[in-house]
């Protein structure tokens, strides 16, 4: 069982002018994988996510699911949580169970495990704005996991949190990820976070997104956060950076006017 | 301190009235004094006739609001929903909202006859674009990324206008109730006022042709608690309905 994600292309009209945010992107996933990416930001990371959900179309390319029975569960978690304001806790973990037409009880009963999975089991009935943005996003990883996606597309889901909360929620998500092994794309900035969690790490390039280069984190499975003290790490980071270098420099320099 | 502020000035106030009017510095016709207008309307209140003219105003009003603004709920949820019919209806309600909807009771009146339905009529419609414009914008200003989780956890028709669009707009959907009901309750004083035998417009309307200001003042009050306390159920409604509203 696979996605592969055949020559992509995206872009977007504004008013300014159309903004290509995709360019021939190419790569394949396989069942079981948990694959990172990286790259400058606005390179189309978020885009390839969505397209991958169907919540867009591409312009052209294809993207094929092989193997599964019928088109795979794909869910996303999103940047900043996302979870509804008008539900407590245990409704918004429960929406996609709700929305695949699983009954009251057994949902809250499933959400509820969850919830305690994540030691936030005393928060089901709390509302989201109760809650501290790392307890969110927990919420918001939980929503996603409850409903046993085969494909778990998450975007940024850390970035909104401070540095110590990120390492348990990064944990947490490598304990999460080992009980189903979902393939799962998972988008960052950060290259530390995508070596220590992915099995191969894509690494885009900047706008319009292509796959440059791909890397393979030099750890085994499973693993825990120790995997950051590996000195081969430091080398895949800095390997990974140099890909990266040029393409950030340029963003975030001042636009030279060209004729 | 300051709590006791406003009641104390509402107090000298009447206090000065009272004193002015009893004096004779001004016309007792015209400005009849509170103590007058407490007694009258402690006689009001005691009387068949008031209570069968509020019930009267109360059964236009509810009746108004509920189908006026029913149908503005239910066409600011679709509209919301489907770019086509908000694109279609947009000019439409752009154009008709600004009228001011007693400038069309001629018409109602044409269209459905002297009567109870024509006075009902009005009040839905002046209730109507409020709920209406409101819900529109309730739904419009649902967080995108909503939208995008509505979609990608499989959320349509029902089940997304239950779990989604309905929470979602009903902040703004609350605030287009309080003015609906304000509206509406402007609009079916108005029109007891020109066409009504009963109802509290109605007994404005001919204390003023007998000159019984003392009533006049009275049924003011009436009203006047009336806007109060609808404005008031509406708050608890708000806070019950909006548990989750301490932060978006």
């Amino acid at each position: 069982m696979h996605l592969s994600v055949f020559h992509i292309t995206k872009a977007f009209i504004s008013p300014r002018g159309t903004i290509s945010a995709l360019a021939d992107v190419t790569f394949t996933a396989f069942q079981g994988e948990f694959v990172a990416l990286v790259g400058p930001s606005g390179c189309g990371k978020s885009t390839l996510l969505r397209l991958v959900a169907g919540l867009l179309a591409p312009d052209s390319g294809q993207i094929d699911f092989t193997g599964w029975p019928q088109p795979p569960k794909r869910r996303l978690v999103f940047q900043d949580h996302a979870l509804f304001p008008w539900m407590t806790v245990a409704d918004n973990v429960a929406f996609g169970l709700e929305m695949d037409g699983i009954d009251r009880t057994d949902r809250r009963q499933r959400a509820i495990a969850q919830l305690e999975s994540m030691g936030l089991a005393g928060f089901a009935d709390h509302y989201p704005h109760e809650l501290s943005g790392g307890m969110k996003q927990r919420a918001a990883i939980a929503r996603a996991f409850v409903t046993q996606p085969d494909i778990l597309l998450m975007d940024e889901p850390l970035r909104a949190l401070d540095a110590q909360t990120r390492l348990v929620i990064q944990e947490e998500l490598l304990s999460l990820w080992e009980r189903r092994r979902p393939l799962v794309l998972y988008v960052t900035h950060d290259i530390e976070e995508a070596l220590l969690l992915a099995d191969r790490v894509l690494v885009m390039s900047g706008r319009p997104g292509q796959v440059r280069a791909e890397v393979t984190p030099p750890l085994g499975r499973p693993r825990d956060l120790t995997g950051r003290a590996h000195p081969e790490i430091e080398e895949s980071k800095w390997q990974i950076w140099k890909l990266l270098e040029e393409d950030v420099r340029r963003q975030i320099q001042p636009q030279r006017v060209t004729s | 301190m300051e709590r006791w502020l406003p009641p104390a000035l509402l107090l000298a106030g009447l206090a000065l009235w009272e004193v002015a009017a009893r004096a004779g510095w001004i016309s007792a016709l015209f400005f009849p004094p509170p103590s007058a207008i407490t007694l009258t309307l402690l006689r009001m209140l005691g009387s068949v006739d008031f209570w069968a003219g509020l019930g009267s105003t109360l059964m236009r009003l509810t009746a108004g609001v509920l189908i006026g603004g029913g149908a503005g709920l239910l066409l600011g949820w679709l509209m919301g929903v489907s770019r086509p019919l908000r694109v279609a209806l947009a000019p439409l309600v752009a154009a008709l909202h600004p009228l001011p909807k007693l400038a069309l009771f001629p018409i109602v009146l044409v269209i459905l006859g002297i009567g109870e339905s024509s006075k009902v009529a009005l009040v839905a419609l002046t209730a109507f674009f409020p709920m209406l414009l409101n819900t529109l914008a309730g739904v419009q200003q649902i967080d995108p990324t909503h939208w995008e989780v509505a979609a990608n956890y499989g959320a349509t028709g029902g089940k997304l206008l239950r779990r989604v669009v309905l929470p979602g707009s009903l902040p703004m959907t609350l605030t287009g109730l309080r003015l609906a009901v304000n509206g509406a309750l402007v609009v079916t004083i108005a029109i007891e006022m020109l066409s009504a035998r009963q109802g509290l417009g109605a007994t404005i309307w001919l204390a003023w042709q007998t000159l019984r200001t003392e009533d006049l003042y009275a049924t003011l009050v009436v009203i006047g608690g009336l806007g109060l306390a609808s404005n008031q159920l509406l708050e608890s409604a708000t806070r019950l309905l909006l548990p989750w509203k301490g932060k978006p």
